[in-house]
């Protein structure tokens, strides 16, 4: 079943996301700042069958162990994705993901009129007074944002 | 016991930051500062400056700012008018902080932009207060509504406040609902449906103070104890189509005044365009042009407790 075998091929060492949002692969790896110019194997894909969801992406980057603090980051657009750490092809550690209580310098605020949208040198700031259902509130203008209104 | 000062070099960037108690501390000092004799006021902030960077028109915010100054024996520097700065060069607003906080002891900043004053604050080594934040805040014409609300009425507690004109783009009404909620206060919103509030009030007061909306001024009129009276933001409006629709949406006068309660306080931060018929001026309602003066007197007490100077 070469099919199958290259969806699911296991990779040697490294992490791997599993149950992403059908179609937002490409954006994870953008919000944690793979590029693919680091040189490390990486395999991406997308719109494959899923028991759970119907359809998901996976991504799998080989030699890079991502800390919870950076791959927490992808939890407002895919919040049921799960993170693998791969170690000698075993699962050594498998966790959800977290809401982070604040995101730095991620998206820009919605908000034409914020401070964080002028020529100043300024990082956007977002911190979450609800995280069920998740809300984003700017630090600077203080608007308060569903995460579907900022990513 | 006396409590120490909780401004004592402290930014001013948003009215959230401040407790009822820090707030009753200023009123107390505005209180003081005016029972003082003329020469000793006059050398309160002898030898202190205040830079003023005003990057939005203004008359009384500014014009209260440095005559408080004056009026403790301070000086004070900066620009009415960005375009006689370097910011017309293109300098940004970072720069310019980290070159006038080197000239003065305490800064007043008005600017267009939301969140603008938050960020002078993290820039400057020097306090910051914030005279007007886009459609953000304005922390001091709050400070100034509760000092008039308190002088004119007695107290704030057990009244019914209503909030009439452009609750979306008005920023005094944001500062002046979250100063307001650090007291038992009812509050009837009243605004054209185009102008209500933003979603952020309900999020953030609705547990902690009564508030209804309304379109109708002259319905909730008779319950009043305050209406604080906000013109319609013309400069905020994305679209000006928007503004001709809303521009007129109230206007206050002396006909629907007749259903309001004899000691009725009328309060507007200025300037008014014609949402207040000019016939209510001379009425026993009016207090908005001794708000003003009020502002003088609060700007006066809040820079002398930044500075600390002993009051």
């Amino acid at each position: 079943m070469p099919e199958k075998e290259l969806l699911v091929q296991k990779i040697k060492n490294g992490t791997v996301i599993d149950h992403i949002v059908a179609g937002k692969a490409l954006q994870v790896l953008s919000i944690l700042g793979v590029s693919g110019s680091e040189g490390k194997t990486i395999t991406i894909a997308m719109n494959v069958p899923s028991k759970k969801y119907g359809r998901k992406d996976i991504v799998k980057i080989e030699d890079t162990y991502l800390s919870p603090e950076i791959t927490n980051k992808i939890s407002l657009i895919t919040p049921h994705a799960t993170v693998n750490i791969i170690r000698e092809y075993e699962v050594v550690e498998k966790r959800p993901l977290e809401l982070p209580d604040e995101i730095i310098g991620l998206f820009k605020c919605p908000n034409p009129n914020c401070i964080t949208n002028a020529s100043e040198p300024i990082e956007t700031k977002f911190y979450l007074p609800s995280k069920d259902p998740p809300l984003l509130r700017c630090k600077y203008c203080e608007r308060i944002y569903a995460p579907s209104e900022v990513i | 016991m006396m409590m120490g000062n909780p401004f004592k070099n402290r930014d001013v960037v948003s009215i959230k930051d401040f407790s009822k108690d820090d707030l009753l501390y200023l009123f107390g000092v505005a209180d003081r500062i005016e029972n003082l004799s003329e020469k000793e006021r006059g050398h309160l902030l002898e030898g202190k400056i205040l830079g003023y960077l005003f990057f939005e028109p203004s008359t009384r915010t500014r014009l209260s700012f440095e005559a408080a100054m004056l009026w403790l024996g301070g000086k004070c520097l900066g620009f009415a008018e960005p375009r006689t700065s370097s910011v017309e060069k293109g300098e940004n607003l970072a720069d310019t902080i980290r070159t006038v906080e080197n000239y003065v002891d305490v800064v007043v900043i008005r600017h267009y932009k939301d969140g603008a004053a938050k960020f002078a604050a993290e820039v400057s080594n020097k306090p910051i207060i914030n005279g007007g934040s886009g459609t953000e805040e304005h922390p001091t014409q709050a400070m100034t509504d509760l000092y008039t609300i308190i002088k004119e009425k007695g107290v704030i507690d057990g009244l019914k406040i209503g909030i009439l004109g452009d609750l979306k783009y008005g920023r005094t009404v944001y500062s002046l609902l979250y100063a307001l909620s650090l007291f038992n206060v009812k509050i009837k919103l009243i605004s054209h449906p185009m102008l209500r509030v933003r979603r952020e009030i309900f999020f953030d007061l609705e547990k902690k103070i009564a508030l209804s909306e309304h379109d109708n001024v002259e319905e909730v009129l008779p319950e009043l104890d305050v209406l604080y009276v906000t013109r319609v933001q013309k400069e905020r409006f994305p679209d000006l189509a928007e503004y001709e629709k809303v521009r007129s949406s109230y206007v206050v006068n002396l006909k629907i005044l007749q259903k309001a309660k004899e000691d009725l306080i009328i309060l507007h931060p200025l300037p008014r365009v014609d949402e207040i018929s000019y016939e209510v001026d001379s009425s026993r309602y009016a207090r908005y042009f001794k708000q003003t003066l009020y502002g003088k007197k609060l700007r006066a007490a809040l820079l002398s407790s930044i500075l600390d100077a002993k009051v």
